[in-house]
């Protein structure tokens, strides 16, 4: 009954019929004949699925698990893991609050968890399945945005500071680099509410963790002027191959991402600015709707135990609050003064806290200065 | 064609299916979202519902309008640059395929076949700090240093026209192709110019494909997110990224349901105009 | 009709244009191509020819759950949505009744509306009434969009089709499940087909609406795409454009091909 069509019917069909859809009866009606068998679009080689079984998702930072730790996870306790990223604090909490339920173990940082702890997406660990956390420090336990340890293990720590390419533009110490005009078009930032706010708060001798409207103020118009210098708003894992290339000259980053590449490249430094820079600890929670608890108990035990927490340490090139680790971090990491920052270094550095209800005008000049 | 009068059991039975998924799935959601628009958001993520008009204020702030408007030109923009490139492709393609016509179409599907992430991906490798392009330059000797060319403006252009390209074609060949190359003789015939019969006789009668494709373009391009995301930097933000980070960053949701709001609002609206403006018959004629 | 005569544009010209186009359309697609046989990590600069990126492709476990998922949504919403938007094509097309603008509005808005506000407006929605994110909730809003252009083109369908057969069908006695499968349906089968068609490809290739609604384990291979080019640029990106691309030419030519030989 259907009619037979040559192949130039059948291409006008699926060229005019594919778009045409989209608009009114304007072209369908060239969609007057229609192909038999069809080829199919935007087809994809491979196939199977893996799936099921026994499966953990983490939802994680980019590049933050050394490449050993999930299959050598899976290989002991025979759970597969699912890993997603997210690029910032916000993000992760806004995605956990819209509904993305399933998620076994994430890594908020420190005043993240505070307020993961106060809107309720947290759920309550079980030490008896987590005998590892006697690896952990003494100073990396009971810190004051849990101060029971009831949601949460610690990570990995580490600051946020500068990468830059010392050899073209010699030695920098201060955030005053980043609102240099003469770097115009090769500076990026965090693309992270409180980390890049916060440098600008840093850099005029304000807290990190202001209130004052004058000085979020403040810090907001140095925003706003820098921005025509910026290349734009990054993950700092997306940052450090653009410094690296020779994109940008200077880059708003995390230490591990600003200390990694400096390893074989003697041009790239990484500093911890003055006056002040971030000291941030990232924890291991379960929230709720976890599909797996149990599994997510045994991943936590497991980045605590000695080995895998010196691998991830050595991969990452984050400081580790598992002491059982400490003897197997690589020594050209210990070497690194930022790595481990002395005393005077570590003094000026600031931690990130909840700021209650000024999170909204935090969000609303980081809105307007990225809509600037 | 005859039609049946009046509500059926058997019009009934057609239609509820789709009725009841677009208006719960569509309708209703957009309802929630105008709902949402006038709520506040709190800041551990609830939202109360307090109908006051400020999200809306907020919009209007001039430093939005200019996002909004910034993405109306890149869209329009985008869609003038896809129209100079596109006509002469579908006109040639139509008028001097010849045997190669069918081939020459299917090389311009190809590409719209393909996923759009990837068709932006190339250009995130084309532009980068050492990619091609700037290798290119430096090359011949325009530049020496590497230009900042990703994460500009004329990036995030490039990957829509680049991308929505496919889109203007199809539809301007589609028309061109009902188009009676008899028409074009017996203007020519009677004296017309080459141009003057482009512009007299072949040009409006492909009006209505000048029109689809132009829809077909300028609505993603209006509110695009992932193109300006991986190609755009700080500079090129657009009403799409900025709804988006206000649902998936900042917690956010009364403000970017106000901006969705406003976007849909302005969607619907540019099409009725411009619909109005060429009119329909044209739509329906081809 | 006599070529270059007829022409109301200048050949030459005209030719460099087009020229200029498929460079256009295709240089960046080479040089996709081109990266993917890059020995080292970069997609930037060649460093020498290897396959391995190919390797790490078919060893990449979540890039085949992710195709695998785009697989169940493409096919499930391309199911649901064809056989509702041909339902509403039939009622739209034979009936005029009261609501009928308002009908004809609301599938039009809903190919007309942004995808962000679709999105964002489904998110909402979901979350509000706790249904849990994942493939179902991808497949829910997948139909909601595709319901509308299968209706256009089913509908196009219709209108040109001759009403006679029918009232041939229901004089001879059939019944109209009847009249309806073995007649109606045959005779619209191709544009219920091109609809079924775009549906599968608009829903495989859609990335803004299920970056939305997908959920913990359901992505898609548009959304692992965007995470990998966001989080970790590396020829994998490449390798896997690549096999998209050649499986694209292999279907299209392929199905052309066999429709011209039926043809003959």
């Amino acid at each position: 009954m259907a009619k037979r069509i040559s192949r130039g019917r059948f291409l006008k069909t699926m060229g005019a019929g594919a778009v045409a859809g989209s608009t009114f009866s304007i072209l369908s009606c060239s969609v007057s004949t229609s192909p038999q068998s069809s080829g199919d679009g935007g087809g994809n080689g491979g196939g199977g699925n893996g799936g099921g079984g026994n499966s953990l998702n983490l939802y994680n930072w980019s590049d933050y698990v050394a490449e050993e730790t999930l299959p050598g996870f899976e290989e002991e306790t025979g759970i597969r893991v699912t890993q997603d990223f997210y690029a910032s604090n916000e993000e992760l909490l806004a995605r956990l609050q819209s509904g993305a339920a399933g998620y076994d173990v994430i890594v908020p940082s420190d005043y993240m968890v505070a307020i993961m702890q106060k809107s309720g997406v947290l759920q309550e660990l079980d030490f008896e399945q987590i005998p590892n956390f006697e690896n952990v420090g003494e100073e990396f336990r009971g810190l004051s945005y849990d101060p029971e340890n009831n949601f949460s293990v610690p990570y990995q720590w580490g600051t946020t500071g500068l990468l830059y390419n010392r050899a073209e533009i010699g030695e920098i110490t201060s955030w005053d680099a980043i609102f240099d005009p003469e770097f115009e078009g090769r500076i990026a930032m965090i693309d992270d509410v409180r980390e890049t706010l916060g440098a600008a708060l840093m850099s005029l001798g304000y807290s990190i963790n202001s209130t004052d409207e004058a000085e979020l103020e403040e810090a907001q118009s140095l925003l706003v002027e820098q921005k025509p210098l910026l290349r734009g708003y990054f993950d700092s894992t997306e940052i450090t191959p653009l410094v690296e290339n020779g994109d940008i000259l200077i880059g708003h980053v995390f230490s591990g991402d600003g200390m990694t590449p400096t390893m074989d490249n003697e041009d790239l430094a990484y500093i911890i600015p003055e006056p002040g820079a971030t000291r941030w600890t990232d924890n291991m929670c379960i929230p709720n709707g976890a599909a797996n608890v149990e599994g997510a108990h045994q991943f936590i035990n497991y980045i605590l135990a000695a080995g895998p927490g010196a691998a991830l340490t050595n991969y990452t090139y984050y400081g580790t609050p598992n002491e059982a680790a400490l003897p197997d971090i690589d020594e050209e990491l210990t070497d690194i003064p930022e790595y481990d920052p002395p005393d005077e270094v570590f003094d000026r550095l600031q931690v990130i806290e909840d700021v209650g209800e000024a999170t909204r005008m935090y969000e609303r000049i980081f809105t307007e200065v990225k809509s600037s | 064609m005859d039609e049946r009068k009046g509500w059926s059991w058997r019009l009934a039975g057609l239609l509820s299916p789709a009725a009841f998924w677009l208006g719960i799935f569509f309708m209703l959601p957009l309802m929630l979202i105008l709902v949402y628009s006038f709520g506040r958001s709190g800041v551990y993520g609830d939202i109360t519902i307090t109908f006051d008009p400020s999200n809306y204020l907020r919009v209007f702030d001039p430093l939005y309008l200019e996002i909004i408007g910034r993405s109306l030109a890149i869209a329009g923009l985008t869609t003038l640059f896809c129209f100079a490139l596109g006509y002469p492709l579908a006109y040639f393609i139509t008028f001097k395929g010849g045997r190669w016509k069918l081939a020459l179409l299917l090389m311009v599907m190809i590409p719209f076949w393909t996923s759009l992430l990837v068709r932006a991906y190339a250009w995130v490798v084309i532009l980068g700090g050492n990619g091609i392009a700037n290798r290119s330059l430096q090359f011949l000797g325009i530049t020496s240093e590497p230009l900042n060319l990703i994460f500009t403006p004329q990036a995030v252009m490039m990957g829509m026209v680049y991308s929505y390209l496919p889109f203007m074609i199809l539809p301007l060949y589609a028309s061109l192709e009902k188009f009676d190359s008899r028409l074009k003789e017996a203007a020519q015939d009677l004296g017309a110019s080459r141009w003057h019969t482009f512009w007299k006789v072949t040009f409006p009668l492909s009006l209505p494909g000048v029109i689809a494709g132009s829809i077909l373009v300028f609505i993603p391009s209006a509110g695009e997110f992932v193109i300006p995301d991986l190609l755009g930097g700080s500079r090129t933000v657009m009403t799409g990224n900025l709804i988006q980070q206000q649902f998936l960053n900042a917690r956010d949701w009364a403000f970017g349901s106000a901006l969705a709001v406003m976007l849909g609002v302005l969607m619907l609206g540019a099409i009725l105009l411009y619909i109005r403006k060429v009119g329909t018959d044209k739509l329906e004629g081809v | 009709m006599a070529k270059g005569k007829g022409g109301g544009l200048p050949d030459k010209a005209l030719f460099a244009l087009a020229g200029f186009v498929y460079l256009f359309l295709y240089a960046p697609i080479a040089v996709l191509i081109f990266f993917s046989f890059n020995a080292e990590r970069s997609t930037q600069v060649w460093s020498g020819f290897s396959m391995r990126w190919y390797g790490e492709l078919i060893r990449d476990q979540s890039i085949l759950d992710a195709f695998y998922n785009s697989l169940i949504v493409g096919v499930s919403a391309t199911l649901v949505s064809t056989i509702i938007g041909t339902f509403a094509a039939m009622g739209l097309a034979r009936h005029r009744f009261r609501g009928k603008t308002a009908a004809d509005s609301t599938i039009y808005a809903a190919t007309v509306m942004p995808e962000i506000v679709v999105g964002v407006s489904l998110l909402a929605f979901f979350v509000t009434v706790q249904f849990q994110l994942g493939l179902t909730t991808i497949i829910i809003a997948h139909v909601a969009f595709c319901i509308s252009f299968v209706t256009i083109v089913v509908r196009a369908r219709l209108a040109g089709m001759d009403r006679s057969v029918e009232e041939a069908a229901a004089y001879l006695g059939a019944n109209p499940a009847t009249t309806f499968l073995r007649v109606t349906l045959p005779i619209i089968l191709p544009g219920v087909m091109a609809g079924g068609l775009l549906a599968f490809t608009l829903s495989f290739d859609d990335f803004v609406i299920t970056f939305f609604t997908a959920g913990v384990g359901s992505s898609t291979l548009p959304l692992k795409i965007y995470s990998m080019i966001k989080f970790g640029v590396s020829p994998i990106i490449n390798a896997l454009s690549t096999v998209i691309l050649v499986v694209t030419v292999i279907l299209i030519v392929g199905g052309s091909r066999i429709l011209a030989g039926r043809k003959e």
